[in-house]
């Protein structure tokens, strides 16, 4: 005779269609059309660099990381990010290491996906930018055949940075920092402009952003509540004192747009409370106009998403909504 | 009024004791485990800095021109005496205060933070309320470290953390990445 079974299980009962290899091959996919802008603007090399730098990813992945975790995806979109964040000559090995550094000190030893509190591929840009200061802020200018790869992009270890017969030039915001000149709207909106591999054309991102806000895979309050304190922040700055570069300038330049789509939107390193994405939002636009105007670097989206990230566990505790029926007296002590 | 606030933002956040100069690990590393703990121990920093900030300047107005080389020595002796005294003094008039930070405050009178700040504070010449402005801003700053810490590591409890890692070596790693985007306000307010 079979005794009676009751399954119990926990909570939720109701399980939506969307599975994590589901999004996150989602943002792979949304991610093809900013790498072909990077291929269009700055060439092959461009495209070498975002290799090198998933190529990384995915080896220390594959090495370290838990049996069948390439599926999900996740590497890859960290990988991806990260080289598009880069500088289109930057040297190929170097992205590998910072490919290698953003899975490994990113993600693998916090325990692997989800359960990290920074964002890999910021973490590893971040590292790489500590490292080798020179290279990733060594600026090709776009132009020339599209196999043309510069010299710097097939640099060896130890071997300096190869010929330095490439013409350079500054981006927008160092441009607009240490010269004050300021670029055409039009141009920074487009994309024609010196800058990191996958950042420079706001248009393409915001397209490819907003499709994955339309798809409900981020939660759009937190690129939209980052754009409104950037603009309001700027506005009122630029009215006080007009050597300070108006809104749209700011907006669109640097790596505002691609952090702000999709580094800060990162599911695991952002708040879950919707309260929380607001304040996280609004945190990285404040800091991101402190840091671009009064601090010695020309771009601070890097750091700002990453100082941000280390307060979204307070963020959570602090936004944490009051369970349905508990006394007041209980939830504020 | 302008350099007070520039004095606090600097050492708070720009060349924050723990995170740019790696001062005052002991309690980073040792009382960063829970969020509430940090935060007391964050009070009794400021607290003790504050007692440091003016037996130092009292030293450096009125005693270290005649004795240039008991600076040292004499930081460490009577900042750590006057904590100790000013212990004992909250000990008998306010017992709820001394709970609140009696424990810590032994801990962190001989630290390495309190003593940089106070040899510092007399380096650059400030006076009394500029080096008020700085104990503050530093004590604000350790607070903010131990808090943002604390707060991690509770999150971390529900992590799978590799048994390599474990312990003190994540709480070192992500103290490196802080330190890392930290760097972010490397130069700021110094044009």
């Amino acid at each position: 005779m079979r005794l009676p079974q009751l399954l119990v299980t926990a909570s939720p009962h109701l399980k939506g269609p969307d599975t994590t290899p589901k999004i996150m091959w989602n943002v792979v996919g949304t991610l093809v059309p900013v790498i072909a802008a990077a291929g269009y603007f700055f060439g092959f090399g461009a495209l070498l660099v975002v290799f090198a730098a998933t190529l990384g990813s995915l080896l220390t992945e594959w090495v370290f990381g838990p049996k069948g975790s390439l599926r999900d995806g996740s590497g890859v979109i960290t990988g991806l990010l990260l080289g598009l964040t880069l500088p289109p000559g930057f040297p190929l090995w170097m992205a590998f290491i910072g490919g290698v550094v953003a899975i490994g000190f990113g993600k693998l030893i916090f325990g692997g996906l989800g359960q990290n509190i920074f964002n890999p591929a910021l973490l590893g840009r971040a590292f790489l930018q500590a490292a080798f200061p020179v290279a990733i802020t060594t600026w090709p200018v776009g132009g020339g055949g599209f196999w043309d790869v510069r010299a710097e992009n097939l640099s060896l270890p130890f071997m300096g940075l190869g010929q330095t017969d490439t013409v350079t030039g500054a981006t927008p915001l160092g441009l607009m920092k240490f010269e004050g000149v300021a670029t055409a709207v039009r141009d920074l909106f487009l994309g024609t402009i010196g800058g990191s591999a996958g950042e420079t054309s706001a248009l393409v991102i915001t397209l490819c952003g907003g499709y994955l806000a339309l798809r409900n895979f981020l939660n759009w309050r937190i690129p939209i509540s980052i754009f409104i304190t950037v603009a309001v922040l700027s506005e009122l700055l630029h009215l006080l004192n007009p050597a300070y570069p108006g809104p749209l300038f700011m907006l669109f330049s640097g790596g505002l747009m691609i952090g702000a789509w999709f580094m800060a939107t990162d599911m695991v390193t952002s708040p879950v409370t919707h309260k929380g994405c607001w304040i996280f939002g609004a945190g990285i636009g404040a800091l991101v106009v402190i840091i671009r105007l009064w601090g010695g670097l020309p771009e601070g989206v890097m750091y700002s998403i990453l100082i941000m990230n280390a307060f979204v566990p307070y963020i959570n505790r602090a936004t944490q909504p009051t369970v349905f029926g508990t006394r007041v007296t209980e939830a504020a002590s | 009024m302008g350099d007070l606030f520039w004095i606090f933002i600097s050492a708070m956040v720009v060349n924050n004791f723990t995170l740019f100069y790696f001062l005052g690990l002991c309690p980073f590393m040792g009382v960063s485990g829970r969020v509430y703990t940090a935060l007391r121990m964050g009070a009794a920093n400021i607290f003790v800095l504050t007692v440091a900030s003016i037996c130092a300047w009292f030293l450096n107005a009125f005693v270290l021109p005649y004795a240039p080389y008991l600076k040292l020595i004499s930081f460490i002796l009577v900042i750590a005496s006057a904590v100790q005294i000013t212990e004992m003094t909250i000990k008998k008039l306010s017992p709820a205060l001394f709970r609140a930070l009696g424990i810590y405050l032994p801990l962190i009178t001989t630290n390495c933070a309190i003593l940089f700040m106070a040899w510092t504070q007399a380096n650059r010449g400030y006076n009394f309320f500029q080096g008020l402005a700085f104990a503050w801003g530093a004590g604000a700053g350790l607070t903010l470290a131990l808090v943002l810490m604390a707060s991690i590591r509770e999150n971390l409890l529900f992590s799978k953390v590799p048994e390599i890692a474990k312990g003190n070596a994540i709480v070192f790693i992500i103290a490196g990445i802080l330190s890392l985007a930290f760097m972010g306000f490397a130069g700021l307010l110094s044009t």
